[in-house]
Parts: structure tokens; C-alpha cells; sequence
């Protein structure tokens, strides 16, 4: 039996197994999530939780799923946030510095104060992507803000009322469709598509008895 | 760092890193590898499965986790349970918001139809998200469709239905196409050529990733997308029953609000079923990779209202699962590690698999591994085997790591396991369900009305799914039922009320087979309580 540790959800005391996560230590203290909890293992921001330690005035932020408690943990889940997501029609946008200030006007009243980059579970560096936002620089929002999983804590946190998250996703998806280079081998793929150019040799593998398949799938040559 | 225990271990490995960076492991024969599974597959474990004693499907195998879902009674009572008016009427009714549900939404709007999505959890909660390693699509200049046609039916164990593998691998070039233009950030050179690698079981290098945050990569793309098309949507809305018309005709579902319990139907032309995965059922007991939604809620629903399943007796159990440290067992170490040239090895430091075997093979020699070598590390678990990753960096240099994976860098780092220097500890981990409802290649089912897509259908893979196949799949359908269903929508002039009468006529089946009156279904959420907290969920209280 692993060592019992105490632990206080919105403020109420309860008792768990010390190895827990987050997690699993609110459902062992018997709360059943509705929200707050989704693909439980850290890629979708559902869990976001602030939390406070024994002894300590200063406050925390951790994915439950993907953080294990400690002794004298205050917790709480920030299950929805209200933020703004600007709609756009992506095919008609273009990617210039005009463009992020015009979904997102809110992006130029930041203060660079650095409490979206702090309080990143990803460890992403928020700011410097809203810095280079203003700056209509999308190859840098793509790179700084890639591994973002929209848990939204950065907003909860902004005395700008940005949404960091939605402003980075956008930004993202201009410089994915806009930005970026189409596969040339993807148009030459799709050409060859048109003219039907496997659809035979499809229907033949279609018919062939499961020897013949056999027989085709272990002479294959691997690409090294 | 790991416990003292593990470090003996730990040497080995690193004493035989060296020699093993360039050592040719021979792959299986395909009479090897069906030895090998029959051995050691879970599947096939003897007293694991029983026949289906009602339905469609009665007398086929499956799962007791899946039977059980299956002889089960509806949370509504059919016989006094009024139907109430539709709250909402549309063209299109969506169950499901993950990769499958949100772009049979988005191909079904352009189409001019009426969308209306309900998910029990999040738009965008979803097994899809969690996907990493990448989506294959034959693309390149050496590959073609009818190549990864046939690593698809390999894959399978040549069982796999013929028309949807053809759908599958002949949209793939036109699904990446439509990504790039939803802005999904590939991993690219800079004149655009897609960087591919090697996923297990393919014969070219056609697994597109965007670093190991694929699916996330997609998901997000395909959500903004969604909320720009501005599509009705409903979170935290459950399916207990489909609704058919007396013709049979599937007109819509009755659903339930999971935060205040309010149960309403919405009336539809046509219904698509994208309810995912069963991970969540836990099968044999495996941990697994799941998301927390994944309950297999779409098969019991087309169970009941007659749809036919197919390949109920084949789980996908992925061979790399997080063996340790147990606060994170069973979640997902991506494929793409292997395909980046991580090697599996044993608590001696030798390798016991070609690393990109297809995955039930891997799976079955790592439980070999284990079971019968007893080579296998034990920890707090079941055990484990290493997978070596700090071979990525010796063979491509130091920092492909977190260039390339940087969502496993992270899952390890948080736990004090620093991936580039150590090895981690993986064992199978239940992952995907083979096996769903029967579609042809246009995603309807034998229901008039109802079509399927993603992960809730089976058949396209056959027994075994290779990686990178359902981000592909969950696009394919999930735009073919989108299209298809708008079409129908839009021929369709008058829908019928719906009925609730095949719920009345499985309950008759239930009741002769003897199934005890207190198992319900579907499952809806997973209930990880302690067992003396365990009851009925309360927004499904007031249903008698």
C-alpha cells in the first residue's frame, strides 16, 4: 500500500495514495469528471489546473494527467475559458503584419510582462510569439508556438485579454496554407490520380486470391 | 533517472549500443509471424472472448468488455419512455466531434447542407489528437496507391475488405492536398518536399509527420476550420439511442445533456456516427492510450438499431506503450520513435524483433519477451522491455530528439526520465479497435440513413492496422460520409417521426437471453472511482 498523502481540491481535505497524478488523485477522492479531463495524456489541454503548495503564497499551473501530486497540494480545475476566437476565411486571408492585428486587435495592448511565457505548461515562450505576432512574423509563431495544446492557462493569465492560444493558431494556419510550400509531389500525385493511372493495377490486386497477395507482399522491395 | 534496480540493466544496454547501431535484424517470414501470433497475440488468448447471444451479430466472438456492452439494456425504457419533439432539426445530424466527425462536417457544409454536431466531451476530444508519429498517404515519386494497397492488406492479415482499402488509399493524396490548404503545418523542406519515414510494415517511406504532434497538429486545423464555417455545435451531449422511422430509416438520435441530465432528440435527414475507439474498456485488462471518451458508444447504438459489425474479435495492442513510471502507463510512445531508429531490447541488452514489424507482431514478441525468455524488466507492473533511445542521437545526431519528438521528450522529462541519455521502459498498451461497424466504400451502413466513419467501422484494416493508416482512414470516410450524407440530405424531402420500437425488439431479445436487467449501455464515460463511490452517473439518474 503506497504512503497516503493530503490533499485539498477546491479547498475540501482528502487523502490519497502519494503516487497519484493529479488526475487520478481527484478521481480517487470519488469525483467523476464531466470536464476537466480528456485524452489524459497530456496532448489536449482539457485538465489545466492551478495549484498552491503547503508554505507557499506562490501559484502553480500543471496538466493532472501529466503531473504527480505532493503532500499539502491546494488544487483547482480551470475546466472552460471564455476566451475570443476571431473567425476568418482562410483561403482569402493574407499573410501580413496587418492581418493578426486586424483578427486580434488586442495583441498590441500587450505589456511584455512574461506571465503567458510562465505560466506554460508546455514550457513554450508565449510572449516572444505574441511579440513576433505584432510583428507579422508567422515563421517564428509557427516554430515558438508549435507544441501549444490550447489548454488556454496563458490567457487566464494576461492582463491584455489576449487569447495567446487562438491568436498562435491562426497565425499557424496562415503560414501552413500561405507560407509554406505546397508538395510539388502531391500535384503530380493528384495529376496522375485524374488520369486514373493505378485504378487497374488496383483492381487487379483487389482480385487476387490471398496466395497471389501473399506472394506480392513478400517480394516487395523496401525502401532503405 | 531510474531506481537502482533498473541500472544493471541500464549497462547492458548501453554495453551493447555500439555494436547493435549497425547490426541487420532479419524481418519474419509471413509463416513466421502468424507462429508468432498465435502464440502470444492477445487475441488470441483462450477464455477471453465469447459468442454474442443477441442481434446481428449473435454467435460471432468478441470480447467479454465488448459482449458485455453488447447484452446490455438501453439507459431508456422503451416501454414508457415518450419521445419527446425534436429540440433541433437539421439535414446532417454529426455524433461524434474528433478527426472523423469535425471534417464529415466541414465537406458536408460545403456541400449546403444543415450541420448539427453533438460530442460527449470537447469538439476536438478525441483519439485523433492524440495520434503523433504521422499520416501515410502514397505521394512520393516511388511509391503509389497501389503499393500501400498492398502494405495495407499485408498489414491485415490479408482479410481486410477490398473496396475500403481502395478508398483509403486512393483519397490519401487529395486528404493531404486539402490539408496544406487547411494550413496544417507538415514537417517540409523548404521547396515543400514532405519529409517521410518508415512506419512498421511499410514498404516506402509515406508516414507525413508534423514533429510528434500530428494528430494534435491536424485536430486543432480541423476544429478552427469547423468553428470558421460556423457548424452548430453541442459538447457534453451524450447518444443514448438512434431514432428510426417506420421504414427502418435511421431520422436522428435521442441524446442527453450530461450536465443537467435533460434528455432531447434531434431530428435529422441523415445521421453520421463518428464515435471513435473502445481503449477505455480496457480489454484483458491493458492499460491503454485512449482518450478518456473512448467507450465504443457508436457500436452499441448501431448494434441496437440493427447495423451489422464486422472484425469483433481483433484488438490493436500497441507494442510501445509507457511501461514506467506508472503514473503515465499505458500512454502512447509513439512508432516514429522506432521509425527514427530507437531500437526494442531486452533486460540483456539484445534486440529480439525487426523494430518495424507490423504492430501486432512487435506487440507479440515483446510479451514473449517477458513471458516465456523472462527477459523483460520487471517493474512496478507487468514488466517491460528497453526501447533505446538514445540510439536516435547517436545515429542522428545529438538534439534530433527534441527536434523530432518533442512531445516524448516532454512525457519523459516530467518524471525525471531524460530520453536522450536513457532508455525508457515500453510495454503493449490497448490502442485501437480493429474491428467496428460495416460501411462500403460510400460510409453507409445496411441502415438507410446512417453512415459511419473513423475508428467506429471496421473492416479497412483488416486485423491489424499499420501506424499512420487512421489519421488517413478518419479523413477519407470522414469526408466520404459527409459528402455522401449531405447528398442524401438534400434528396430527402420529408423525415418521418422517429420510432424507438428496435430498442423495444432488442430489450424482447435481451430479456429471452436472460441478461441481467442492471447492465446498461452505452458506457459513456469510464468510471475510475474508487468502487464504493461507483453508481449510476447522475445526469442518467432519472431514467427508470
Amino acid at each position: 500500500m503506497a504512503k497516503l498523502a493530503t490533499i485539498y481540491i477546491m479547498g475540501k481535505e482528502y487523502k490519497v495514495p502519494s503516487t497519484l497524478t493529479i488526475l487520478q488523485a481527484i478521481e480517487a477522492s470519488g469525483f467523476l469528471f464531466i470536464r476537466g479531463c480528456g485524452c489524459r495524456g497530456g496532448f489536449c489541454g482539457a485538465c489545466s489546473t492551478v495549484y498552491r503548495t503547503k508554505d507557499s503564497y506562490k501559484l502553480k499551473v500543471a496538466l493532472a494527467c501529466q503531473t504527480k501530486i505532493e503532500d499539502g497540494m491546494f488544487l483547482a480545475q480551470i475546466p472552460f475559458y471564455p476566451g475570443n476566437k476571431a473567425t476568418h476565411n482562410l483561403s482569402q486571408i493574407k499573410p501580413t503584419t496587418e492581418t493578426l492585428c486586424a483578427l486580434y486587435p488586442e495583441i498590441m495592448r500587450c505589456i511584455s510582462c512574461g506571465s503567458c511565457t510562465k505560466v506554460c505548461p508546455q514550457d513554450i515562450k508565449v510572449m516572444d510569439y505574441v511579440n513576433a505576432a505584432i510583428r507579422g512574423d508567422y515563421k517564428k509563431i509557427a516554430e515558438l508556438s508549435f507544441d501549444c495544446i490550447m489548454c488556454g492557462l496563458c490567457a487566464t493569465r494576461c492582463p491584455a485579454e489576449i487569447v495567446q492560444y487562438n491568436v498562435a493558431l491562426v497565425a499557424r494556419r496562415i503560414y501552413g496554407a500561405h507560407v509554406m510550400k505546397k508538395a510539388q509531389h502531391v500535384d503530380k500525385r493528384l495529376d496522375q490520380m485524374k488520369e486514373n493511372q493505378f485504378a487497374s493495377e488496383i483492381e487487379e490486386l483487389m482480385k487476387s486470391s490471398v496466395d497471389q497477395l501473399k506472394e506480392r507482399y513478400t517480394k516487395r522491395d523496401m525502401e532503405k | 533517472m531510474y531506481p537502482k534496480e533498473f541500472q544493471e540493466s541500464i549497462k547492458k544496454v548501453e554495453a551493447t549500443r555500439q555494436a547493435r547501431m549497425t547490426q541487420q535484424f532479419p524481418m519474419l517470414s509471413l509463416a513466421d509471424r502468424t507462429i508468432l501470433l498465435e502464440a502470444y497475440h492477445p487475441d488470441y488468448k483462450k477464455g477471453t472472448m465469447r459468442q454474442i447471444s443477441v442481434g446481428v451479430n449473435k454467435g460471432d466472438k468478441t470480447p467479454h468488455e465488448f459482449a458485455n456492452l453488447f447484452e446490455a439494456y438501453s439507459h431508456i425504457n422503451p416501454n414508457n419512455f415518450t419521445i419527446p419533439s425534436p429540440k433541433y432539426e437539421t439535414d446532417v445530424l454529426i455524433i461524434g466531434g474528433g478527426g472523423a466527425g469535425v471534417a464529415a462536417a466541414i465537406v458536408a457544409k460545403q456541400a449546403k447542407a444543415n450541420v448539427f454536431l453533438v460530442t460527449k466531451l470537447r469538439v476536438a476530444d478525441a483519439n485523433t489528437t492524440m495520434a503523433q508519429g504521422g499520416i501515410q498517404a502514397a505521394d512520393k515519386e516511388n511509391d503509389s496507391p497501389a503499393i500501400h494497397y498492398l502494405d495495407v492488406v499485408g498489414g491485415g492479415g490479408f482479410k481486410n475488405i477490398p473496396e475500403l482499402v481502395r478508398a483509403l488509399v486512393s483519397d490519401g493524396p487529395e486528404v493531404i492536398r486539402w490539408l496544406e490548404e487547411l494550413g496544417v503545418i507538415f514537417d517540409k523542406a523548404p521547396d515543400g518536399t514532405m519529409l517521410s519515414i518508415h512506419g512498421g510494415g511499410t514498404s516506402r517511406k509515406r508516414m507525413h509527420p508534423c514533429r510528434d504532434y500530428t494528430g494534435a497538429e491536424l485536430m486543432r486545423c480541423l476544429k478552427d476550420e469547423f468553428l470558421d464555417q460556423k457548424i452548430k455545435y453541442l459538447e457534453y451531449t451524450g447518444a443514448l439511442e438512434l431514432l428510426k422511422d417506420s421504414d427502418g430509416k435511421c431520422v436522428g438520435a435521442v441524446l442527453v445533456n450530461m450536465e443537467n441530465g435533460e434528455v432531447f432528440t434531434v431530428k435529422a435527414k441523415t445521421t453520421i456516427l463518428a464515435t471513435g475507439g473502445a481503449g477505455q474498456l480496457h480489454i484483458q485488462g491493458f492499460p491503454t492510450s485512449n482518450h478518456y471518451g473512448a467507450t465504443a458508444d457508436g457500436l452499441v447504438l448501431a448494434y441496437r438499431s440493427g447495423a451489422k459489425l464486422t472484425f469483433l474479435d481483433t484488438i490493436q495492442y500497441h507494442p510501445t506503450g509507457v511501461g514506467y513510471p506508472e503514473q503515465i502507463l499505458g500512454q502512447l510512445i509513439t512508432e516514429k520513435v522506432r521509425g527514427v531508429g530507437a531500437q526494442l531490447v531486452n533486460a540483456d541488452g539484445e534486440r529480439f524483433i525487426y523494430d518495424l514489424e507490423t504492430r501486432d507482431v512487435v506487440s507479440s514478441a515483446i510479451i514473449r519477451e517477458i513471458q516465456d525468455r523472462k527477459k523483460g524488466i520487471m517493474s512496478v507492473t507487468s514488466g517491460g522491455v528497453w526501447l533505446d533511445t538514445p540510439l536516435i542521437e547517436m545515429k542522428s545526431g545529438s538534439g534530433t530528439i527534441l527536434k523530432q519528438l518533442p512531445a516524448m521528450h516532454r512525457q519523459f522529462i516530467k518524471f525525471g526520465i531524460d530520453m536522450t541519455k536513457e532508455p525508457v521502459i515500453t510495454y503493449p498498451t490497448q490502442h485501437y479497435q480493429n474491428g467496428g461497424i460495416l460501411c462500403n466504400e460510400y460510409a453507409e451502413t445496411n441502415i438507410p440513413g446512417l453512415y459511419v466513419a473513423g475508428e467506429v467501422t471496421g473492416g479497412v484494416h483488416g486485423r491489424n492496422r499499420l501506424m499512420g493508416n487512421s489519421l488517413l482512414d478518419i479523413l477519407v470516410f470522414g469526408r466520404r460520409a459527409g459528402t455522401h450524407a449531405a447528398e442524401l440530405a438534400a434528396k430527402t424531402t420529408e423525415v418521418k417521426p422517429g420510432t424507438i420500437n428496435h430498442v423495444k425488439k432488442y430489450h424482447s431479445e435481451l430479456e429471452k437471453a436472460g441478461i441481467p436487467k442492471e447492465r446498461k449501455s452505452p458506457m459513456l464515460l469510464p468510471d475510475y472511482r474508487p468502487k464504493e463511490f461507483q453508481d449510476r452517473y447522475s445526469f442518467l439518474s432519472h431514467l427508470k
